[in-house]
């Protein structure tokens, strides 16, 4: 019986749109943008309620990223919401001049993030997002790992004052944690206590490495796992005070290994206190089309994996 | 008339700040900043209703956006005149830890600056998103927001362009500078931008034209601009410039962009331009 259950699978996505629905009726300088995927965001909810606060940006995206920044300007709080892929590299500029170096009270919402696309492939399929958005000064990056968990970030985002890159995407995943939760920007969330290997998972991949501790412990491994649902600022003193007891890291996520969790887990540990480390992620490839599991398979990012990572670096201790 | 030469007399003392500035760092782009004098002036000292007490969000006043970052030294020079900072505070101008950048900034908190420029092609989109939090904001004042003639080869300016009309935002006036240079030579031959009237006027917006170095000129423009706000279309006006205005010798060339004048030059343009509320 594992430690943790869920009745239902539900897409981050619809909790990023429940967030924002929420979020609006609470505050009405909340308003919202949308590049023409107002559906696919699930931000219709908001569209209705509040229609002289959402904004239809059409397919234009730089725009959109400016017209965001200059409605903070005025005291709106602007959620700008499309694919991770256009939300992030098409207009990286737009982010770095007008909402990062600007420092404006933007929340870029991004969704469709990673392989779990699926079928779109590799266009669509950004894997680069949390690297490029956790470079940039000023910028809070938040990666939740479910649907109560999106919209608690959703809602927390929403009173947070600066930058915030949020991601998500759009397959049904296990909807397991609190509903009632309250969402603690920049701080690690404990799912399992170990001394054997610290396991850090983010967004799609935390529930994997749920079932990854169920079949180490079957085995007799003992995984500390946090689910860093904060890349940036990385909550680095949880991670450290973890890595001295269990002296080895795995890292998983559904993104590049550079530029993502594992890079800014594994900086830190080197840094400070270097462990051997393993990671579950993409290695400098592009995705391609296919079912999202077919897709995670592949590309490498399943519970087996995560299992075969801690066993791996477990044998690799100094 | 009294009131156009009181205008004159400040464009003259910026245009002489402008050229120290960029003189004593021995860095800058004085021919756009001369260029675009006139109607910084005309702003800040005529049409706008501004409070130099500066906050963040201009809540009731009228915001202008400088989306040519680069023409910077006129902008700081005309915020000081205005005084939003002390005018001794323009020598720091591309110093290091000033709040004077090369081009505008945030980040070190300069009083009169909402967002950063010099990245071109911006500006539009922030003024499109400033316009309609006045709007949610029941707010009457104006949006202004100026581009340069090369910086509408941007493609997002034409992003906002499109989304300006199509949400109707028509408390935004915005200004091309049309002085028909870039840094690679004239707009005719690095990008032809052919028609912008019809350009503008094809993009549903309403198109006023002037000379933009003739203060009652544009006075005059501004306020015509201004009627016709409030009826469903943004205004666009194209002025027409010189680049390098007011100093003979940096006139119509694109060769003054982004040169800073040497000692024996700066002598000269200075012997051009009245020394009228006293020199920084």
């Amino acid at each position: 019986m594992s430690k943790y259950t869920y009745t239902e699978k539900k897409d981050t996505r619809s909790g990023f749109g429940a967030g924002l629905f929420e979020a609006g009726k609470k505050n009405e300088n909340i308003v919202a943008l949308c590049a023409d995927l107002t559906g696919s965001l699930k931000m219709n909810d908001f569209e209705k309620a509040f229609p002289e606060r959402f904004f239809q940006a059409g397919i234009a995206e730089a725009n959109m990223t400016g017209t965001a920044a200059g409605l903070t300007i005025g005291g709106k709080i602007p959620f700008a919401g499309t694919f991770a892929g256009f939300a992030t590299g098409r207009v990286y500029d737009q982010i770095r001049q007008s909402v990062a170096y600007s420092n404006k009270n933007v929340k870029i919402c991004a969704s469709h993030a990673g392989l779990t696309l699926g079928e779109d492939g590799a266009t669509h399929q950004i894997l680069e997002d949390l690297g490029l958005m956790k470079m940039l000064p000023n910028m809070t990056v938040i990666c939740p790992c479910d649907y109560n968990q999106t919209k608690a970030a959703t809602m927390a985002i929403a009173e947070f004052e600066g930058p915030v890159y949020l991601r998500f995407g759009r397959p049904a995943v296990p909807n397991f944690t609190d509903p009632d939760q309250k969402f603690e920007i920049g701080k690690a969330q404990q799912l399992y206590e170990g001394s054997d290997v610290t396991i850090l998972a983010t967004g799609h991949m935390v529930w994997k490495a749920i079932e990854a501790c169920e079949l180490l412990l079957a085995k007799g491994i003992k995984a500390d796992l946090f689910n860093i649902h904060t890349i940036k600022p990385f909550d680095a003193k949880t991670v450290l005070s973890s890595v001295k007891k269990t002296r080895a890291l795995v890292c998983a996520e559904e993104h590049m290994l550079n530029g993502g969790l594992t890079d800014i887990a594994v900086q830190t540990t080197a840094l400070n206190f270097p462990v051997p480390a393993e990671a579950v992620a993409v290695f400098d490839t592009f995705g391609e089309s296919g079912t999202p599991d077919q897709l995670m398979e592949k590309y490498g990012l399943t519970t087996e994996n995560i299992v075969n990572a801690a066993e791996k670096v477990i044998k690799r201790k100094l | 008339m009294e009131k156009i030469q009181k205008l004159e007399a400040v464009a003259s003392q910026v245009r002489r700040d402008l050229l120290r500035m960029i003189h004593a760092k021995n860095s800058g782009h004085p021919g756009g900043s001369l260029g675009v004098t006139d109607l910084i002036v005309s702003l800040y000292f005529e049409i706008m209703d501004h409070d130099p007490k500066f906050d963040m969000n201009g809540n009731n006043q009228d915001l202008f956006f400088l989306s040519n970052g680069h023409t910077s030294a006129a902008w700081y020079s005309t915020l000081a005149r205005a005084g939003y900072f002390p005018v001794e505070e323009l020598g720091t101008f591309r110093a290091l830890d000033s709040r004077l950048q090369g081009h505008p900034t945030t980040a070190e908190h300069l009083p009169g600056i909402r967002i950063a420029s010099g990245s071109l092609g911006q500006g539009l989109s922030v003024a499109c998103g400033a316009a309609l939090a006045k709007k949610l904001n029941k707010d009457s004042k104006f949006v202004y927001c100026l581009m340069g003639d090369g910086e509408i080869e941007e493609g997002q300016v034409w992003e906002a362009a499109m989304f300006a009309q199509a949400r109707k935002i028509d408390n935004l006036i915005a200004f091309v500078d049309f002085n028909g240079q870039q840094i690679d030579g004239s707009v005719k031959e690095v990008l032809n931008l052919s028609k912008i009237r019809e350009k503008w006027e094809a993009f549903n917006w309403n198109v006023l034209e002037c000379d933009g170095n003739n203060m009652q000129e544009l006075i005059n423009t501004i306020n015509m601009a201004k009627d016709l706000s409030g009826k469903e279309k943004p205004v666009m006006i194209i002025m027409k410039t010189e680049m390098g205005k007011g100093v003979d010798f940096m006139m119509g060339s694109h060769k003054w962009h982004g040169v800073a004048p040497n000692d024996e030059q700066l002598k000269l343009a200075l012997s051009q331009l009245e020394e009228t509320l006293g020199d920084y």
